[in-house]
């Protein structure tokens, strides 16, 4: 068995308070770069010590071609998020992880969103990605997941549309709109014509799929590791 | 937003609605009793559950909590199977 893991580690500073942020936080779905949430539910709370702990269900598409789709399950994937909210502290700590297909790749993200001096909000952004996959873990070990770090401003911006619409007057500095990001990972990654060559085998058997498709070559699970990354995520 | 369970929807609304003018007016303001809201949230419950079970969505795997930044930042580089313990 292969494991390989990556860490990476990204921070982001919404112009809104820590209050702001964190009354948003419960709304943020939908918003325009979240098309691909589907549900959200909250299957557990309480408040302990005078915290906040929450259990969330979400769901996602799988935003997976069809010729990709043999290669998992076309379903909407399943992360659960844990959070605890210090209200005395203004600590706000996230924790996601995919609920099965841990196997082929695990996204495990702890994101705490703390206030800063200047009144503003910074969030830390720290995700671990593994895989027993031989490709996958492969290719997850040699290109790190530095495509999940570069987007990490771009998905913010979801997040921060919301802020804008729930807290027209809190912004605490005006920046030029950024443009919203259409969350697509899979337009960005044009390794179409590698990964078609290995969709045609035709084996539905999915370790004997692997197997094969670990062959094809590399360019197809460097593609497929990040898009599934993004996909178990849930930034936006 | 959806409900995973197509008639838990207008019950998620609800509740969604209810947290929502709790945590802001109430907890955020150093109210920590959150009764408010929990009738509707046992009946929201109640209809999610049943749609998870419909759905074979199992939570056994996720029973453990927080892992620590650190545990993280070690087995990044071990590689190994991580083992979460509960705190």
């Amino acid at each position: 068995m292969v494991v390989a893991a990556s860490t990476c580690r990204t921070e982001t500073v919404f112009d809104y308070s820590w209050m702001n942020v964190v009354v948003a936080y419960w709304n943020r779905y939908p918003n325009p770069s979240s098309t691909h949430v589907l549900t959200e539910d909250t299957i557990q709370r309480e408040v302990r010590d005078g915290k906040l702990y929450s259990r969330r269900l979400l769901s996602k598409t799988n935003p997976v071609p069809k010729w990709g789709a043999r290669f998992y399950n076309n379903v909407p994937v399943k992360i659960v998020e844990d959070s605890v909210l210090d209200p005395v502290k203004k600590t706000f700590t996230t924790f996601t992880r995919n609920l099965g297909m841990k196997k082929i790749m695990k996204v495990d993200e702890i994101v705490v969103y703390s206030e800063q001096k200047d009144g503003k909000t910074l969030a830390v952004r720290r995700a671990y990605i593994s895989s027993q996959v031989f490709g996958f873990s492969r290719a997850i070990r040699a290109f790190g997941i530095e495509r999940f770090k570069s987007n990490g401003n771009k998905a913010s911006n979801g997040f921060n549309h919301v802020l804008r619409r729930m807290f027209p007057h809190s912004q605490l500095v005006i920046h030029p709109q950024p443009s919203i990001a259409t969350a697509s990972s899979a337009s960005e990654l044009a390794v179409a014509t590698v990964a078609t060559t290995s969709s045609s085998s035709g084996n539905h058997n999915k370790s004997e799929t692997f197997k094969s498709a670990a062959k094809v070559g590399y360019e197809f699970f460097k593609c497929h590791a990040s898009k599934i990354a993004q996909l178990f995520s849930v930034r936006n | 937003m959806n409900s995973i369970g197509e008639d838990c929807n207008e019950l998620k609304k609800q509740y969604d609605a209810c947290f929502n003018s709790w945590f802001s007016e109430r907890f955020l303001k150093g109210q920590t009793d959150d009764s408010a809201c929990a009738p509707i949230f046992r009946v929201y419950q109640e209809c999610v559950k049943r749609a998870m079970k419909e759905q074979k969505i199992e939570l056994r795997e996720i029973e453990t909590e927080y892992t620590t930044s650190s545990e993280y930042d070690n087995s990044s580089s071990s590689g190994g199977k991580q083992q979460q313990s509960k705190s």
